[in-house]
């Protein structure tokens, strides 16, 4: 029997909580084929403020990774526009051309920033805040500094305002009403934001209407109805979304402000639905992502054909995502004649409170300076509870009206079982609690990974902290260092510590002194306990092959299908005809299925059989090349461009000073890959300000980089130092390799390294402290003395044959059973 | 009908290690243990066939070298939150020699 079709346009967060929803209730229902015009997969948009503020990686927001769909057995077309429905055919069309049927199809387009059409709101550097582009554009704005002007002051312009401000630059933002979110909060705690937000140095206009964007080609200012004229190199509009319906309504569905929907999410046509930003319901759009999930969940279980509640309209609460603000606001909170009002006011902590009664049940709160009590009176506003009985000590928080004196955890113990603690995911007190005591969580990420709670925007990972701490009693320490991994109590820089206090000389020395909890840890913290002994005994230890991944015990990269590819090292790119001529030999010889020059200037064979490895390697040592450690944590590749020899540009020989580099490291174990780059002028060709390590030769010498990515995570480099010499720039990259290599957790790049120790720390131990500086310089080129033997010539000569021999046939023995 | 056959020496298995069998059915993959104990299984990882052979072995357990999946070497089922099952086949050592219980068909 063939299965139902279902198309799903759009791969938002809407659409991915119906497919988790369905998938759960009845996995195997449809084929399911999701058309997306944004090029990636599902992520949590809440989570870009973070993102802006560098608090939080992509990788950290992305919900479904591509694992996921193929798990599920989901088509995902990713940037594949629906420019057509077509109802009665039942099919719809991307602008690619692709005619898809349906037999159900959910519209799930979301919404786009409105742009206000003023004179200039088309010149470049005017931008929005909606999604990752939006953001990575907003990150390069900021790395040349300047001045933003943030048009539109509520809940996303003053995230993107403070986030920007963070990155440096000098923002204002312009807003057109009295005080700022005026639609989640009151006079008076817009009035204590904009004082915080103007103590931190970003400049608020309210009551300002933009006349005109200024600039010729981009943006240079912004014109206001007064007069005012400021400065401006971005212009960030966040003044508000639009349900994106032009799809649906040019297709003929019924649509208003938005799609059209009914209680279960059904258009105006039986076999379409409709969820998130795009829709209309009850004359209601929405931006906010629980009635979202809300929505998805209805949606959900009706496509998987179970039974549903209608979904109805419910109040959402807000957070600001700002570190160090603290506000939370829900409900309505208009003054009126049938309606009373709670204020608590501390003017010198900062701290506004205000309940808004009626007929004895809270219909709105706003919090600011101290939320912690959020989540308790959002529960009762939610739920309708009569407050008459302790509505004197009501404002005072759960702590007091449930009796519990002023002990944090009060709060969270006096919360009814039924009490909403994930606003984002819709977990409740006893889910969370009931997860903890039967599956024996005890940690927050453990909490996140079984009930979903805290996993989207995070903001109430504090209560499920505590409700850990609750729950755990005393066996829960927050405040712990994260263990290395499930085998140790002990955090990566404890285990590092105890190496060289306690002169720990192999894995089994470690896991007894340490009181390891397994027998012989697991491929967490083997491959790390590997590398760390590498690092701290060069002389002495004795590499355990066991104990790393399969890439680097057999020196060669596992694809899919299981066979390798070989990766022969070329010295700063550079090759001769007779290491080409002998590369076209091997992959006659072997039949290698595709032959590809990498990202790191040299040649990939690929799709190598296991047992072939060795004779291949054996070819290629015989014409002089050796591995390329394509597959280590540790040197890559030093990518260099022509220099002086050839170039009319180049300031230095970045050929020749990359080969040197290349031969004095090559070898090296690194807490992850380490990737360096020279180039012979600041043009740069060499891409050296994206490595971990780069130079970029200039007329008067060399300035050196560090801290750069360009992977799932992108980021520039930030300078070390300039030298003069060849030879400090040689001692400065041994110098800085070794600190790495020394103190780094495993598997965190520079960057991320240099990011928990502080760039400024790093440079004033190898550029201002020549001692510190030589000897960790000595150190590396000690360690290096026993690391560069070719790892595929000793594996032509026998090493570790074991792991290169043939299959083994199973012989029959006369005994039968 | 099920056979014993015999595929290798003990210490050609090496500690924490593993080889791979050829069977008519797909290769197996045969572990041993660091306290010296040998598993059978399917050298297949039931999320996206990778092969098992090439993991980390670390107490009674390998991860995939793909994607990192963890499977009980006794069960064959898959550890934490991922669910799957590995095929096993009965082994046993006699005299320092491996031998694995296969059927007729699957031995060819």
């Amino acid at each position: 029997m063939t299965k139902e079709k279902l198309v799903v346009i759009g791969n938002g967060m809407a659409p991915g909580k119906v497919l988790e929803t369905l998938l759960e209730e009845a996995p195997d229902r449809y084929d399911i084929i999701i058309f997306n015009a944004e090029t990636r997969v599902n992520y949590n948009r809440i989570m870009l403020s973070p993102v802006l503020t560098g608090e939080s990686e992509f990788e950290e927001i992305v919900i479904h990774g591509d694992g996921w769909y193929i798990e599920n057995n989901i088509t995902l077309y990713k940037g594949h526009k629906i420019v057509e429905i077509d109802k009665t055919a039942k099919t719809v069309t991307s602008e690619h051309g692709v005619v898809q049927a349906y037999d159900k199809l959910v519209i799930a387009t979301g919404s786009y920033p409105f742009i206000i059409p003023v004179p200039g709101h088309k010149l470049a550097g005017v931008l929005t805040f909606r999604d990752l582009d939006d953001v990575h554009a907003m990150m390069l704005a900021a790395r040349r500094g300047g001045k933003a002007v943030v048009i539109g002051g509520g809940l996303l312009g003053l995230e993107a305002a403070a986030g920007l401000q963070i990155q440096g630059m000098d923002v204002t933002v312009l807003h057109l009403m009295p005080t700022l979110m005026e639609r989640q909060l009151d006079e008076s705690a817009g009035y204590l934001l904009e004082k915080e937000l103007q103590s931190r140095g970003i400049n608020i206009i309210t009551k300002a209407n933009t006349k005109e964007i200024l600039g010729e080609t981009k943006v240079e200012g912004v014109l206001l109805d007064d007069g005012t004229v400021l400065d401006a190199t971005i212009v960030i509009m966040a003044v508000g979304i639009r349900p994106n319906l032009h799809l649906a309504k040019d297709s003929g569905f019924a649509t208003e402000r938005g799609i059209l929907v009914d209680e279960t999410m059904q258009t105006s046509d039986p076999d379409v639905f409709s969820v998130g930003e795009c829709i209309q319901f009850d004359n209601r759009t929405y931006g906010l992502v629980a009635p979202l999930y809300d929505q998805a969940k209805v949606l959900g279980k009706k496509l998987a054909g179970k039974p549903t509640d209608p979904f109805v309209h419910s109040e959402s609460a807000t957070k600001l995502k700002v570190t160090g603000v603290n506000l939370f606001s829900a409900g309505d909170f208009a003054s009126g004649d049938d309606r009373q009002e709670i204020v608590l006011r501390d003017a010198a902590k900062g701290v506004y409170k205000r309940l808004i009664l009626q007929d004895d049940k809270i219909i709105g709160v706003v919090l600011y300076g101290e939320t912690a009590d959020g989540p308790w009176f959002y529960q009762m506003l939610k739920e309708g509870e009569d407050i008459s009985e302790m509505r004197d000590s009501l404002i005072f928080g759960a702590a007091y009206a449930g009796g519990g004196g002023s002990d944090p955890l009060a709060l969270v113990a006096g919360m009814s079982d039924g009490a909403e603690i994930c606003g984002c995911n819709g977990v409740d007190k006893g889910t969370i609690v009931n997860a903890i005591t039967k599956d024996g969580l005890c940690t927050l990420e453990e909490v996140r990974a079984c009930t979903k709670a805290s996993a989207s925007c995070g903001s109430c990972s504090g209560l499920v902290e505590q409700l850990l701490a609750l729950t755990l009693g005393d066996s829960f320490d927050a405040s712990a260092v994260k263990p290395i991994c499930g085998c140790s109590d002990l955090g990566h820089q404890d285990v590092r510590r105890m190496i060289l206090s306690q002169e720990l000389k192999s894995i089994p020395a470690i896991m007894q002194a340490l009181e390891w909890k397994t027998s012989c840890g697991c491929a967490k913290c083997r491959p790390a306990l590997n590398y760390y002994l590498v690092c701290a005994w060069p002389d002495e230890y004795v590499d355990d092959g066991f104990s790393r991944f399969i890439n680097e015990r057999v020196h060669a990269n596992i694809q899919k299908d299981g066979t390798y590819s070989v990766i022969p090292r070329m010295w700063g790119g550079v090759t001769t005809p007779s290491e080409l001529r002998a590369i076209a030999d091997v992959a006659d010889k072997f039949e290698i299925s595709i032959v590809k020059v990498t990202g790191g200037q040299r040649i990939d064979l690929l799709g190598v059989k296991k047992e072939d490895l060795t004779a291949v390697w054996a070819d290629l040592n015989d014409a002089g090349m050796v591995s390329g450690h394509a597959y280590a944590k540790g040197l890559r590749t030093v990518k260099t461009c022509v220099g002086t020899d050839w170039c009319r540009v180049a300031t230095q020989d970045s050929t020749g000073l990359g080969i040197q580099l290349e031969k004095a490291m090559w070898g090296a174990w690194a807490p992850h890959k380490l990737k360096l780059a020279v180039s012979g002028c600041p043009r740069n060709c060499s891409e050296s300000t994206c490595k971990d390590i780069g130079v970029i030769c200039i007329d008067s010498g060399y300035e050196l980089h560090f801290g750069g990515a360009a992977g799932m995570h992108i980021q520039g480099t930030q300078v070390l130092c300039t030298v003069g010499t060849e030879a400090e720039v040689k001692e400065h990259i041994f110098a800085l390799t070794q600190m790495y290599r020394e103190q780094a957790d495993y598997l965190d790049r520079i960057y991320k390294w240099a990011d928990k120790v502080g760039y400024d720390y790093i440079r004033s131990v190898i550029v201002e402290d020549a001692g510190a500086r030589k000897a960790y310089s000595d150190k590396f080129l000690f360690s290096q003395t026993f690391m560069q033997d070719d790892p595929w010539k000793e594996r032509v000569d026998g090493k570790e044959a074991h792991h290169f021999g043939a299959p083994l046939i199973p012989k029959k023995i006369a005994e039968t059973v | 009908m099920a056979d014993w056959y015999e595929v290798c020496g003990l210490e050609d298995v090496p500690l924490r290690g593993s080889r791979i069998v050829k069977t008519g059915e797909g290769c197996i993959a045969l572990f041993r243990t660091a306290d010296n104990d040998v598993f059978a299984l399917d050298d297949k990882c039931p999320h996206k066939q990778g092969p098992l052979s090439q993991g980390i072995v670390h107490d009674r357990s390998v991860t995939c070298p793909l994607h990192g999946w963890v499977f009980s070497l006794e069960t064959g089922q898959a550890q934490g939150a991922d669910i799957g099952q590995v095929k096993t086949t009965p082994v046993r050592v006699i005299d320092g020699v491996v031998q694995i219980q296969l059927t007729e068909n699957t031995a060819a």
